[in-house]
């Protein structure tokens, strides 16, 4: 791998970060929506002020949060602020900063959907090699491959509703939602709080790796035909291999590139996932706090989970570019040429 | 041909019938083949004549639908009775294949260092890391390749290159048979000539016998001892390659000769009218017959002629030459 392949994915990865955190800034002023007005009158609304406060409030308020500045000034340092991944605070949830509130969600989020988009990949992956593979009997293709096609192709939700409904609320096995009961306290270094967590997110997990696994079996069993066509697979039995070599290393191995590629743009979307799994398990994850942030307008927090979620795919797939060329020689080569 | 001899090779009416929606297509229909030690065997035929399919059910590599049938002695073993595993141990240890597409026929992910030792290993060869550095070496240097291209991957070397691997992986074992699948069909017709100058060296000084499948007449007549001509599914003739040449028995071996360009006459290419039969169901007889310019009315559309030995290591299955001895 030569340096100026580095750099020029280094360079790319602050490109996407800063052409995303620009259109960022833009959109939202787009919509013509005024969120601290909005968030005032119903205030007033609400708490029955005075309508002939609220002028002086929002004046108030926009000088606070830097609105009252030409668009330009508000730019750059809303640049400069998102150099340093400082996001400002919230708007609803004023004082709270926007990086607290991610970091308090997201480190409920982070833990249970990596667990389920990793079990979700070996098994779907392992599964879809051994459907494809010629030498697995074709009665349990032919078992096994019908209820895939159905999981892979339902709403995420669907299964999320009937887990809860079946699972949690009839036979009671695991609970209804919440990352952890709520007369619990979170500590990560608690024992008995870590099992509770793992045990409220058996059911989020389940939901996720039952769609998704379904789908890399699929998917990998498809590409797993495609390479048993290759000319090196026939070789391959024809020089005698053992079965589990021809197998591992000659058609899982190659069958294996794309899924991979899946997996690392799966991991960039790992938030915008969590908000279907989460609304529906009543999850107060990172998920969650981003549809509520969508639906109560919060600037800042939308702002700032958004551009999280840009520069969490940038990097998954500036990984991706640093790995595959280990996993696939032929890439560094195109990189070194090209 | 000396034929006291015991042939390595004996193949007995094998048949490999494809059963699909449409009918049974008869891939190979009944062969009956010997092949002497060091004896090296051009198997002839246009595409679709089943040449492939050949080489595969020698290998014992046909997969369903397939059903391959008939007696298929190596060595006197016949290898279509072994069991999986003992038939693994016998692929590349003593009947390795030289595969068809040069330029795929390599693990793209794989260094050809471990695509030539794997084989070995997985067959029990027991070395060390200089030992196998060193039977890596001496196997590349066989095939006229520098030793640096153990480190490479497929996709840094030419065409004919990944061939000389290849060729390099068959006789890694020192097989007995070689079987080559148009081993040189893939490269430009420079490289042809100098991969297939390779491949007969090596058959010669490691005494294998070979079975060189292609379609090239021309190929065929500076590589091999001996030709088999193939027809869709049916051997049509067989015999030294100084006999066919000179003396073709068979009208589809006749045509196919005359339908080579002859150097320095110009003119028109005589082809063969007409299209190879269907495999799938095929009819009682003779499958040239509607090609054939010496046809004989009523006996060659009802029935197949044997295919007989009708002087020493020279057979055919021709109705013409019925009663001759």
């Amino acid at each position: 791998m030569r340096l100026s392949y580095v750099i020029r994915r280094v360079f790319f990865v602050f490109m996407v970060i800063w052409t995303a955190a620009t259109i960022n800034f833009v959109l939202p002023r787009l919509t013509g929506r005024d969120p601290i007005k909005e968030q005032l009158m119903q205030q007033i609304a609400s708490a029955g002020r005075k309508p002939e406060d609220a002028e002086q409030m929002w004046r108030k308020y926009n000088d606070l949060f830097g609105l009252d500045k030409p668009l330009w000034q508000q730019y750059l340092s809303y640049m400069s602020s998102v150099a340093r991944l400082d996001f400002g605070y919230s708007i609803n949830s004023y004082p709270r900063t926007v990086m607290e509130i991610i970091i308090a969600r997201g480190r409920l989020t982070l833990p249970f959907l990596s667990v389920a988009i990793f079990i979700a990949f070996v098994t779907g992956i392992l599964l879809g090699a051994l459907l494809g593979w010629n030498k697995t009997p074709k009665w349990i293709s032919a078992i096994v491959v019908p209820p895939l096609m159905v999981f892979s192709s339902v709403p995420q939700f669907l299964v999320a509703l009937v887990l809860i409904y079946f699972v949690a609320f009839r036979a009671k096995l695991f609970p209804l939602g919440d990352p952890y009961p709520k007369t619990m306290i979170e500590d990560w270094s608690n024992p008995a709080f870590l099992a509770k967590y793992a045990y409220h997110a058996v059911l989020p997990i389940l939901s996720v790796v039952i769609v998704e696994a379904s789908g890399w079996a699929l998917g990998m069993r498809a590409m797993m035909v495609t390479v048993e066509g290759e000319d090196y697979a026939t070789f391959a039995e024809a020089k005698g291999l053992k079965n589990s070599r021809i197998f591992f290393r000659y058609l899982m191995r190659n069958a294996l590139l794309p899924s991979l590629t899946g997996l690392a743009l799966r991991l960039g979307f790992i938030i915008t996932g969590a908000a279907v799994t989460e609304t529906f398990f009543n999850y107060s994850g990172i998920g969650s706090t981003l549809s509520t942030a969508i639906s109560t307008f919060d600037y800042f927090l939308l702002y700032g989970i958004c551009l999280i979620m840009v520069v969490s795919i940038a990097l998954a797939t500036f990984i991706m570019d640093m790995i595959y060329p280990l996993l696939d020689p032929r890439i560094a080569y195109r990189g070194q040429r090209g | 041909m000396n034929t006291n001899v015991k042939p390595v090779i004996d193949i007995r009416n094998l048949k490999v019938y494809f059963y699909v929606k449409a009918g049974t297509v008869k891939a190979v229909d009944g062969v009956t083949l010997a092949i002497e030690p060091g004896v090296k065997l051009g198997l002839v035929g246009e595409s679709g004549s089943g040449k492939t399919t050949m080489a595969l059910a020698l290998m014992r590599m046909v997969r369903p639908p397939a059903t391959i049938e008939g007696e298929l002695f190596l060595d006197g073993v016949d290898i279509l009775k072994l069991s999986e595993e003992e038939m693994r141990r016998v692929r590349l240890s003593e009947l390795a294949m030289i595969p068809q597409g040069a330029m795929n026929s390599l693990n793209p992910v794989m260094r050809i260092r471990d695509q030539i030792l794997d084989g070995m290993i997985d067959h029990g060869v027991r070395m060390s890391r200089s030992e196998a550095n060193q039977k890596v070496e001496e196997l590349l240097d066989i095939v006229e390749l520098p030793k640096k291209v153990a480190r490479m991957y497929p996709h840094e070397l030419s065409g004919g290159m990944k061939q000389r691997v290849c060729v390099a992986i068959a006789i890694s074992m020192r097989p007995k048979v070689l079987i080559a699948d148009e081993p040189t069909s893939a490269l430009d017709v420079v490289i042809q000539r100098q991969v297939m100058e390779t491949i007969t060296r090596l058959v010669k000084n490691l005494n294998l016998s070979m079975i060189l499948i292609g379609h090239d007449m021309g190929l065929m007549a500076q590589s091999v001892d001996r030709i088999a001509v193939m027809y869709p599914g049916k051997l049509m003739e067989v015999g030294d390659v100084r006999d066919i040449f000179a003396e073709p028995l068979h009208p589809y071996t006749q045509a196919l000769i005359n339908s080579l360009p002859v150097l320095g006459k110009r003119g028109v290419f005589n082809g063969i009218p007409g299209v190879p039969p269907s495999v799938i169901n095929p009819g009682p007889g003779c499958p040239f017959n509607d090609r054939c310019p010496k046809v004989i009315e009523g006996l060659c559309i009802q029935k197949m002629p044997p295919f007989r030995e009708i002087k020493p290591g020279r057979w055919v299955a021709c109705h013409l030459y019925e009663g001759v001895n």
